[in-house]
């Protein structure tokens, strides 16, 4: 579904992500781990079309999109979520979803004025589903909130609930159990086995969450300085003596703080 | 009599707020929506309000154009025209941090004003462009003073319905995401260039169109009139003090703004011809106090920006 090919992103001198050549199958849930400054999240700034890469190409469905911007690569079918949250802070919760249906014909300067019995419908269903990805977040008691004013938790929630509001097909989480605290994390694990499940979404996932990791990952792939250090199931990776020097001796078991 | 000096001198003001209203709308779309930093406004006022003059006034030996059209053709003619001077600025500026649109726009605006002074056969130079005809002009002065008021808050009446539906709907939405998170507006398959582009190239046609009721309304218009103190700082704390990203907010601002700046002329005109001059300045500092006290108490401004789409039947009332 996805093939990264000799990816470089270098800054200056410093390469950040330095000849990475990976593949994601339909299906999969690709966890992603390193040590912090591994390049993971560089990674997916290039895949996701925020960058665009010094060297190599990303083939998605069979098509060369290394040189889309990231909307043309969101109209593909590839969503991403961010490390730190980007909710757009000053929109309610519910707007928040109801900014992501692409080819909205409201968003058409003129459709407003000539269209908008069109516009009205559409916006009707965009509610509904909004509603709906809400209630499967249990985010409803906060649909009204401006969305800068929820928790840490309620944010990756939402991040992840705005991927459910397009036919996504990859979707990049970074980070999502980062700051959620552990009921909330096991909800967040429920909620990516079902869009994995039931509505067939592939996921590349960067955590560190060890726990979340083994549970929801296959394949795992370790990264470090920029390479791919080894992929594998998640045990073999684990005990890999190479995976372990990478994180300096940390046990791979002890969630890092 | 002294009342119908007070009821000129409430119509005079009264359509000076209509203007600015209308301009503070225009900057509503661009900053409050949009996130766009157009320091720039005298600009796009001169723009409108010099080409409706010219589209409109009898000819002149000295100057170009003078076609003697209609009056509704000046004022489309000065959104048109602004709209494209702001498309190349914006094609090229907006695709940038938004500081280098603010340096960019002040910078037009400032080429826009010494292109105005300077060429005469365009602008009639110094002198500017007289004779430009008022709608309703022909009736006796209070009347058509009055009648002038009613036409320009019809106009801001119009405008402010209209952007309140442009921005209610699903392009004012997708903006304000824009605004508030460009990368993730663009993650979430919004063309942030593009998008930007549209709303700063409509928010400079409104800005036009309220040079041309301005020029309209002076029968004339000189260099000076475009003194970016007025045409553009006032604008921001306008919008600013109203409440940046709300249409009522910007014209409420437009409002308390321009009592204070021409109250307070009334009062420094009072004082001797000597102190006079100085105390101007005292206006400046006062409208700069004041934005320093909004920035420090009410950051959102008077009427802080709404959230359009709601689930009122399914969430409990806010805690």
């Amino acid at each position: 579904m996805l093939e990264l090919e000799g990816i470089v992103m270098a800054f200056g001198g410093f390469h950040a992500v330095d000849g990475v050549t990976l593949s994601v199958e339909e299906g999969q849930v690709l966890g992603l781990i390193g040590p912090n400054g591994a390049g993971k999240t560089t990674l997916f700034n290039v895949i996701a079309g925020a960058y665009a890469p010094t060297a190599g190409t990303i083939r998605f469905l069979g098509e060369d999109i290394t040189r889309l911007r990231t909307d043309e690569r969101f109209h593909k079918g590839l969503v991403r979520t961010f490390q730190i949250p980007h909710e757009f802070h000053r929109l309610s919760v519910l707007e928040n979803l109801m900014v992501v249906p692409p080819r909205q014909p409201g968003e058409n300067l003129f459709a407003n004025w000539f269209d908008w019995r069109r516009v009205r419908r559409v916006e009707e269903e965009v509610r509904q589903k909004a509603i709906e990805v809400l209630a499967f977040l249990e985010l409803t008691h906060v649909a009204n909130e401006r969305a800068g004013h929820l928790s840490g938790g309620q944010k990756k929630l939402l991040e992840l609930g705005r991927t459910m509001m397009t036919d996504a097909k990859l979707v990049l989480l970074d980070e999502p159990a980062a700051g959620v605290n552990r009921t909330l994390l096991r909800k967040l694990e429920e909620k990516i086995q079902i869009l994995n499940r039931e509505w067939g979404y592939t996921f590349i996932l960067i955590e560190h969450d060890m726990e979340m990791i083994a549970k929801l990952c296959h394949p795992v792939v370790c990264m470090a300085e920029g390479k791919v250090l080894t992929q594998g199931e998640f045990l073999d990776v684990r005990n890999d003596p190479r995976v372990l020097e990478a994180y300096l001796g940390e046990t791979v078991t002890e969630e890092p703080a | 009599m002294a009342s119908i000096g007070l009821i000129n001198y409430a119509t005079f003001m009264g359509t000076m707020i209509g203007i600015y209203g209308i301009l503070a709308l225009g900057l509503n779309v661009q900053w409050g929506v949009t996130g766009l930093f157009n320091a720039g406004i005298a600009g796009f006022f001169a723009v409108g309000a010099y080409l409706s003059a010219l589209l409109t006034a009898p000819p002149s030996p000295e100057r170009i154009m003078g076609w003697e059209l209609p009056v509704l053709v000046g004022w489309l003619g000065a959104m048109a025209g602004a709209a494209l001077i702001a498309w190349p600025i914006g094609r090229v500026c907006l695709r940038f941090r938004s500081d280098y649109l603010a340096i960019a726009t002040i910078g037009v605006a400032e080429v826009i004003r010494l292109v105005l002074r300077t060429e005469e056969t365009l602008s009639g130079g110094a002198r500017g462009i007289t004779g430009v005809p008022r709608p309703f002009g022909g009736l006796e002065y209070s009347l058509s003073q009055f009648a002038y008021f009613a036409l320009v808050i019809a106009v801001l009446l119009m405008v402010y319905w209209a952007l309140e539906r442009q921005l209610t709907a699903p392009w004012g939405r997708m903006m304000k995401a824009i605004r508030d998170n460009e990368q993730a507006a663009a993650a979430m398959g919004k063309d942030v260039e593009r998008r930007r582009l549209e709303s700063f190239v409509l928010g400079a046609a409104i800005m036009g169109l309220a040079g041309a009721l301005y020029v309209h309304f002076m029968r004339a218009i000189t260099p000076e009139a475009i003194d970016p103190m007025i045409a553009t700082f006032l604008v921001w704390i306008m919008l600013i003090l109203g409440g940046s990203g709300n249409n009522r907010g910007a014209i409420l601002g437009a409002v308390i703004i321009w009592l204070i700046w021409s109250m307070s002329e009334f009062i420094t005109d009072q004082l001797p011809a000597d102190v006079a001059t100085q105390a101007k300045y005292v206006r400046v500092f006062l409208i700069g106090l004041m934005l320093q006290l909004i920035l420090r108490f009410r950051p959102e401004g008077l009427l802080p920006e709404e959230s359009v789409q709601r689930t009122s039947h399914l969430a409990p009332p806010r805690s």
